[in-house]
């Protein structure tokens, strides 16, 4: 049965495709859930075009916090950064206790509806489980591979990039898979302050109160979450075998 | 050759290592024993500065330790530590490169030289280059951690406690591997051991250290006939001694001329082996004979437990 999950997956992200490329084939499908003469597919814009356009804010979110919470977690755990690490871990942590809809609210009066709040609420929250992940990488590695890095001659950055990076690989995916996961969803409030998300579906659904656009919304943003998911875990999987011992 | 000269190192106001001056020869084979927290570690580590240190100085072959940087001076010595440190991101074969390639060889040279490393500790370079580290034995891994430290041709190796993970028969053939590679390459070993057993086994000479002082630093068997301490004397065990003695001569050493009843002995057998055989065979003397088995001569009883004495 090992293939079992590899069949559905394949089986989601076709259909996935079909119904973003095709959505008014799969219109009997929906028709039960829409009130009277409602429409039962989401028709004032192209689902397709929402759907590249919430992964593409997704995923320039998902980068940025990891670059920076990347290069954060780096810097914390050098010698001369270490008095940085309460700081950091409050800024970064700060990102992740205010609400986005808070942020969404905060942000708009300053940067305007649209993208940009939105980036900066998804950005903020990605931050944590990516700086958190790269943390804990960076401070457990194993104590005699370290021991050997020094005792080999390599300079502190060669350590970095030859051997403290390479272990921590698997674990710093980790949370940008968690982070990817969370900010996919997260981006469906974006539409509220008028960002091009899939939220604007299910937004549209619940104001002209027609279940069939809520749920071909809410599925649409699932199933990528699903499939993003597991395609990063099987990396992970995959950077992890050939290190374990 | 490394000239350790008054050199004391202290951690939190605590020393650890309290004005040391010792010498280590070019070609030597030096270990250095104590139990833990001797500051026997942190000595090793002083000289290829993994720790800094806060008195005295460190010469290696004339030049003071800390007019190199850190980084390339460590590229120069070989060292290997207990829990053999491997990358376990990197195959077998890169492991080995990670100095040829932090010095900038070619390709090529380095191919070649990992390929000659593998095959002086006898692992296939097709089958084990290729390998991650975790799909190895344990005795392999080691193998790997010592070619690791010798690919770059160091003059000096150091080794932390290198054979403290592997269990006795494999630890038994690693060191006598270390034995037969270090006649060959002339490489200058410190070695630090807990072990005194081993430290007799390998050591040209041998360092005592308790509580960061050296106690005494002189070849195996004057440690055995005149422990400089009862510190010492307690390491190297009073049941064990006269078979420690033993096993430093060979049998071609003490021989004498004339006949003897029972199986021949080689000449090249350790004394404490001999001693084995005549016990074994209710014999108080046997014939001695070369490898070819053409007999030279004769060890007696005697002469052996004459050898195992000590200083009377």
């Amino acid at each position: 049965m090992k293939w079992l999950p590899t069949l559905l997956r394949a089986l989601a992200f076709w259909l996935l495709a079909a119904f973003l490329v095709t959505p008014r084939s799969f219109a009997p499908l929906f028709s039960g859930l829409a009130q009277g003469t409602a429409p039962a597919i989401y028709d004032r814009a192209s689902l397709l075009m929402l759907a590249a356009q919430h992964l593409a804010l997704v995923f320039v979110a998902t980068v940025a916090a990891g670059v920076l919470a990347i290069a954060l977690a780096i810097l914390v755990t050098r010698r001369f950064g270490t008095e940085l690490l309460p700081f950091a871990r409050s800024v970064v942590n700060i990102g992740q206790t205010f609400p986005p809809v808070a942020v969404l609210a905060l942000a708009v009066p300053a940067t305007g509806f649209g993208v940009v709040p939105t980036f900066l609420a998804l950005f903020l929250y990605a931050m944590l489980p990516i700086f958190e992940n790269t943390l804990t990488g960076l401070t457990n590695l194993p104590r005699d591979v370290q021991e050997a890095a020094r005792g080999v001659g390599m300079t502190g950055w060669q350590r970095l990039f030859s051997v403290e990076l390479p272990l921590c690989l698997p674990l710093i995916l980790a949370g940008v898979r968690v982070a990817a996961v969370i900010s996919l969803s997260t981006a469906t409030i974006g539409s509220t302050v008028a960002a091009p998300t899939l939220g604007e579906v299910i937004i549209a659904g619940l104001q002209s109160n027609n279940l069939a656009f809520v749920l071909q919304g809410a599925l649409v943003v699932a199933v990528m979450a699903i499939l993003i998911h597991d395609a990063l875990f099987a990396l992970e999987r995959h950077l992890a075998v050939r290190g374990t011992s | 050759m490394i000239e350790i000269e008054g050199v004391g190192k202290s951690f939190n106001g605590l020393t650890a290592v309290d004005d040391i001056t010792m010498t280590i020869n070019a070609h030597e084979f030096v270990t250095i024993v104590g139990m833990s927290g001797s500051g026997k570690t942190t000595l090793l580590r002083m000289i290829n500065r993994l720790v800094e240190l806060d008195r005295g100085t460190i010469r290696i072959d004339g030049v003071d330790n800390r007019n190199v940087p850190g980084p390339e001076l460590r590229r120069s010595m070989g060292y290997v530590i207990q829990q053999h440190g491997l990358f376990p991101h990197r195959t077998v074969a890169e492991n080995i490169a990670t100095v040829p390639r932090l010095l900038g060889w070619d390709r090529r040279r380095i191919k070649a030289r990992v390929d000659e490393l593998l095959l002086l500790f006898q692992l296939e370079p097709e089958v084990y280059g290729p390998r991650y580290p975790h799909e190895l034995s344990g005795g392999q891994q080691q193998r790997v951690g010592v070619g690791r430290a010798l690919a770059a041709q160091p003059n000096i190796l150091l080794m932390d406690e290198p054979f403290g993970a592997l269990d006795p028969i494999i630890r038994n053939k690693a060191r006598e591997d270390l034995l037969a590679i270090q006649k060959r390459l002339g490489t200058t070993i410190v070695m630090v051991t807990h072990d005194m057993e081993e430290a007799l086994a390998l050591g040209n000479r041998i360092a005592v250290m308790d509580a960061g002082k050296l106690i005494q630093y002189a070849d195996p068997a004057e440690v055995l006939r005149y422990p400089a301490s009862a510190f010492v004397e307690s390491l190297v065990g009073k049941a064990e001694r006269p078979f420690r003695l033993l096993s430093f001569s060979r049998v071609a050493d003490i021989m004498e001329a004339g006949p003897a009843e029972g199986p021949a002995v080689c000449s090249d057998l350790s004394l404490r082996d001999a001693l084995a055989e005549m016990l074994w065979h209710g014999a108080s003397s046997l014939p001695v004979a070369d490898g070819n088995g053409d007999l030279l001569g004769r060890i007696t009883l005697e002469a052996l437990t004459r050898n195992g004495a000590g200083p009377g």
